[in-house]
């Protein structure tokens, strides 16, 4: 599954991608943040303000509790600010 | 095409004449042009806009989706540019057509006050005072909430 960050989060964590295997007891987006944050103090900082952090499955945007079963691509990124 | 995500620079008028030339006996157009600011109080030299392009143009087209059921519109476009952009650049048009001015001018505003929050745009701002990204804004949400 590949991971992908936008605006500061990519900053913060120093990649814009990584691909991971998160276990089977990783059920939703919200489990991969924690996943994610219980392997990286950098991502655990970067994402300690939950509602700050929007997602998106497969160029999808979905909130947190939105299962990752057979999904390729999960993007986190802050509010966005376009226009 | 009425989406468009892009790095390249558009010309807004060239865009404004294609799209009335297909608009038909359609009787009302609204074109909105937003431009990178620079004020006194807030000088910017450059504006840079990240995208994450695949998710813009599912957001964007399901928000013209949505305006086209709401205000009766014969068509609509959003043009959004990313990339780095210097003062005065064009960042984003959006176009409306309908039969009266009110559904197009509404729709015009509609797509602009949801692709503010919705759409995958950051802009990071350069000035005198350094590199910011700019945060989200109240006022945007506030504008976004008066269309529920």
């Amino acid at each position: 599954m590949t991971i992908l960050y936008f605006a500061w989060l990519r900053e913060r964590l120093n990649r814009g991608s990584e691909e991971v295997n998160p276990p089977d007891s990783v059920v939703t987006i919200a489990d991969l943040i924690d996943w994610l944050a219980a392997r990286d103090a950098a991502f655990a900082h970067a994402v300690a303000k939950r509602s700050l952090i929007r997602s998106a499955r497969d160029a999808r945007l979905v909130p947190h509790d939105t299962p990752i079963n057979g999904a390729s691509v999960i993007a986190f990124f802050p509010p966005m600010t376009g226009g | 095409m009425a989406v468009r995500v892009t790095m390249e620079r558009f010309d807004p008028g060239a865009e404004t004449n294609a799209f009335l030339a297909a608009a038909g006996g359609a009787g009302a157009a609204v074109t909105f042009t937003g431009l990178v600011r620079s004020t006194p109080d807030l000088p910017v030299t450059t504006l840079t806009l990240e995208c994450y392009p695949e998710l813009a143009i599912n957001q964007l087209d399901a928000l013209i989706d949505d305006a086209n059921a709401r205000f009766d519109l014969l068509a609509a476009t959003i043009l959004h540019r990313y990339g780095v952009l210097q003062v005065g650049e064009p960042i984003v048009q959006v176009m409306t057509l309908s039969a009266h001015r009110g559904a197009a001018f509404q729709g015009a505003e509609f797509l602009m006050d949801y692709l503010k929050t919705d759409a995958p745009f950051w802009k990071q701002e350069t000035g005198p005072q350094g590199t910011n990204w700019v945060e989200a804004h109240d006022a945007d949400d506030a504008a976004r909430a008066r269309w529920k």
